[in-house]
C-alpha cells in the first residue's frame, strides 16, 4: 500500500449537499466575525485605494485630455484600474491567513474533520474576499464620481460587479493554493511581493496599450487583469455599450465585453481545477 | 458487541525525504481503553498519531480505526476519530461558543442538536462561565480543556490526543486526567502520548514504548514492569560510606544468589543499588541478616518496583532523561 493511489473524496464537489453550505458558511462566519473584531483591517482596505485614487490622479491631472482614451481625463481612465487592483490585491492576499491557520495548527482542525469537501476551505475565503472586495469597488466608485470620473449606468455597474467577482474568485484560488503548496508564510509572501506590482505595471491599470512598447503591449494584453479592468473602463466611458463591443486592441487580435468576459470565467476555471489538485495532492 | 478494535495499527512506516520518523509500529487499542505511547521527543510519537488521524499519508502499514482502513476511506475515519493536537490550535478573535459552533458545523451537526452538545461540554469540561469570551482571554489550561471540548463534540469513538498535559499546571492535568477516566468508561477509546512517565503510568491501560521509531515494548504498566523483572532496592551502609566499605559491602551482596545486580552510586553516598529476584521470603531481611553476620550495617533502605523507566533503560540501555537531553541537544546544535 503506497501513497500512489488516492481516490478518496475531494474529488468532485458536492455543492448541492446541505453539510458542503454547512461548513463553507461556518468558515465564512469565522472571517466575517474577525474582520468584524478587527475592523482597521477594513478601514484600511478602503482608505487606501482612495488614496491611489487622488494621488495617481493628481500626478496626471494636467495631460492633455484625450490621450486616454477618447474625451476622458485620467481621473476617468484610472477609476478602472484602481477598482482592479484592489479587488487583486486582496484575492492574491487571500492564503496569507490560510497559511498562518496551517503554521499555528488551526489547518488541522479543519483536516481532520469529515468535510465533504476541501473546497470549502477555498470556497469560504473567495466568499469573503468577494464581499469585501465589492465593499471597496462601491467605495471606490464612490469616490471616482466625486472626483469627477463619471460612473456607469446600472447594467454596467452590475458588469463592474460581475468582474470582480470573477477576477477575486479566480487568484483567491491561485493565493490559497499557494497557501497549501509552499513551505511556510515567508516563501508565500515573498511570492506575492514579487508577483502584485509587477502584475499591475504589466496591465492596463495605469496607462493604455498606446503607451507602451511592443513586447510590454503583448504582456499586458495577455494578463487577465487587463481583461479585467478594459471592460470596467468601457462601460465607464459610455452608456451605450453593448457585450459585442471591442474592448480592447490587442496585438493578437480584437476583445469584445463578451469574449473578456470568457476569458476571466475561463482564469477561473482554470485556478479552481489548479487549485484542487493542489488540494487533493498535498493533504489528501 | 463486536470484536473489532477501536484502532489498528501494523506495521507503520513514514518518512520525510531520508529522514525515517516512524520505521515500525504496530499496536492496537480496543473500546473503553486509554492507550499510552510514550518516548523521548523525536521518537515517531506525533508522526504516528499525525498518520492515525488521516494527517499523513503512511508510506507503508496498515491503520484502521474501528474496522475502517484510513487510506482507503479517511473521511468515514475522520467521523469517528476526535484529535487534540500539541499545540493548542484555536482562534483567539473568537469566544469559545463560537469556536465549538465552528467545529459542530465542520462535523455537520444540526443546529439545536449542536447548541444541546456545545452546552454539555462546557458544562462537563467546566468552561460554561467563560463561553462567550474571547479565547485570548484564557489561560493556558482553559484552552487546552477548550480544545478538548472541541475534540469531544461529535462524540467521537476515538479520542487521540498528543501530549495533552505539556506546560499545563497541576490542577488542570489532574482535570483532564479525571475526565479522560470518565471518557474511557463510556466506552471511548482514548489514544494518548506523552513523555512524562508517570502521567502514563497512572493512566494509561495500556502502553506502547516508541524509541526512534520503532516499538521497543507493549503491553499493560504491570506486564512490561514485570517483564523487566526484579525489585529496586537500596542499601545505605552510611549516610556517606567509604569507597572500601561500599566494595566490601558490594562484594558480600553479590555473593547473594537472589541478587541480581549491584551497583555502587557514587551521587547517593556511595549507597548501593540492588537488582534482585523475590524468592518468596523478604529480601531486605535477608540482606540486611547477611550483613549483620559480616559485621556491617545498614544504616538505611528503600525498596521500590520496577517504574516504566526501567522499562524503557532495560530495552534501550538510556534513561527516558537521557534520551530527552541527547534530543534537546542535537536540536541545539541544528539551531546553531
Amino acid at each position: 500500500m503506497t501513497s500512489a493511489a488516492s481516490p478518496i473524496q475531494s474529488s468532485p464537489i458536492p455543492l448541492l449537499t446541505a453539510e458542503f453550505w454547512q461548513e463553507t458558511f461556518a468558515l465564512t462566519r469565522r472571517l466575517f466575525i474577525q474582520l468584524q473584531r478587527r475592523p482597521v483591517t477594513l478601514v484600511v482596505g478602503i482608505v487606501q485605494p482612495l488614496l491611489w485614487l487622488m494621488l495617481f490622479g493628481a500626478l496626471f491631472q494636467n495631460a492633455p485630455t484625450g490621450i486616454f482614451g477618447a474625451g476622458q481625463n485620467y481621473t476617468q481612465f484610472l477609476g478602472a484600474g484602481v477598482i482592479v487592483f484592489t479587488a487583486f490585491g486582496g484575492a492574491l492576499n487571500a492564503g496569507v491567513p490560510v497559511i498562518f491557520d496551517r503554521e499555528f495548527g488551526f489547518l488541522n482542525r479543519l483536516l481532520v474533520a469529515p468535510l465533504t469537501s476541501r473546497f470549502s476551505i477555498v470556497l469560504a475565503s473567495s466568499l469573503f474576499i468577494v464581499s469585501v472586495a465589492l465593499l471597496q469597488t462601491a467605495a471606490i466608485v464612490g469616490a471616482d464620481y466625486v472626483l469627477g470620473g463619471g460612473i456607469p449606468d446600472v447594467r454596467g455597474l452590475a458588469v463592474v460587479a460581475l468582474i470582480v467577482g470573477l477576477l477575486v474568485l479566480g487568484f483567491t484560488a491561485l493565493s490559497l493554493g499557494l497557501a497549501f503548496a509552499m513551505p511556510g508564510h515567508q516563501q508565500l509572501l515573498a511570492f506575492i511581493f514579487l508577483v502584485n506590482l509587477p502584475l499591475i505595471f504589466s496591465s492596463t491599470a495605469l496607462a493604455p496599450l498606446s503607451f507602451m512598447p511592443t513586447w510590454l503591449r503583448w504582456v499586458a494584453s495577455l494578463n487577465p487583469l487587463t481583461f479585467a479592468i478594459e471592460p470596467i473602463r468601457h462601460v465607464y466611458r459610455t452608456s451605450t455599450w453593448s457585450f459585442a463591443d471591442v474592448v480592447l486592441q490587442a496585438p493578437w487580435g480584437n476583445l469584445t465585453l463578451a469574449g473578456s468576459l470568457g476569458l476571466l470565467t475561463g482564469f477561473v476555471v482554470v485556478s479552481v481545477l489548479l487549485v484542487q489538485g493542489v488540494l487533493r495532492k498535498g493533504l489528501a | 458487541m463486536s470484536n473489532t478494535p477501536a484502532v489498528l495499527v501494523q506495521h507503520l512506516q513514514k518518512r520525510y525525504g531520508s529522514t525515517v520518523a516512524v520505521a515500525d509500529v504496530s499496536f492496537q487499542v480496543e473500546p473503553g481503553q486509554i492507550y499510552g505511547i510514550l518516548g523521548p521527543n523525536g521518537a515517531g510519537k506525533t508522526t504516528t498519531l499525525h498518520c492515525l488521524c488521516t494527517l499523513l499519508r503512511p508510506d507503508a502499514g496498515r491503520i484502521e480505526v474501528c474496522g475502517i482502513p484510513v487510506n482507503e476511506n479517511p473521511r468515514a475515519v475522520r467521523e469517528k476519530l476526535g484529535f487534540v493536537a500539541q499545540e493548542v490550535a484555536l482562534d483567539k478573535v473568537l469566544t469559545g461558543r463560537e469556536l465549538l459552533q465552528l467545529q459542530a458545523d465542520l462535523y455537520h451537526l444540526p443546529r439545536s442538536l449542536a447548541r444541546e452538545r456545545i452546552a454539555t461540554v462546557l458544562e462537563l469540561l467546566g468552561l460554561a462561565d467563560r463561553a462567550d469570551q474571547r479565547i485570548g482571554t484564557y489561560s493556558s489550561g482553559l484552552r487546552k480543556r477548550l480544545d478538548l471540548a472541541a475534540g469531544l463534540l461529535h462524540q467521537p469513538q476515538v479520542l487521540v490526543l498528543d501530549e495533552p498535559t505539556v506546560g499545563l499546571d497541576i490542577p488542570s492535568r489532574q482535570a483532564i486526567w479525571d475526565f479522560l477516566r470518565q471518557l474511557r468508561n463510556t466506552g471511548v477509546a482514548v489514544v494518548l502520548s506523552s513523555h512524562y512517565l508517570e502521567e502514563i503510568d497512572l493512566l494509561a491501560d495500556r502502553v506502547a514504548i516508541i524509541d526512534r521509531g520503532k516499538l521497543i515494548a507493549e503491553g499493560t504498566p504491570e506486564e512490561l514492569k514485570a517483564r523487566v523483572g526484579g525489585e529496586r532496592i537500596t542499601v545505605k551502609l552510611q549516610e556517606f560510606a567509604p569507597p572500601e566499605l561500599a566494595q566490601r559491602g558490594a562484594e558480600l551482596l553479590a555473593s547473594l544468589p537472589f541478587v541480581q545486580k549491584v551497583v555502587i552510586n557514587s551521587a547517593q553516598g556511595n549507597a548501593l543499588n540492588l537488582v534482585v529476584q523475590r524468592n518468596g521470603e523478604d529480601p531486605l531481611s535477608q540482606i540486611r541478616a547477611h550483613l549483620e553476620a559480616h559485621g556491617l550495617e545498614v544504616f538505611s533502605s528503600t525498596q521500590s518496583r520496577p517504574s516504566l523507566d526501567d522499562v524503557y533503560l532495560a530495552a534501550t540501555g538510556q534513561t527516558l532523561l537521557d534520551a530527552e537531553l541527547a534530543a534537546f541537544e542535537s536540536n541545539l546544535g541544528k539551531k546553531k
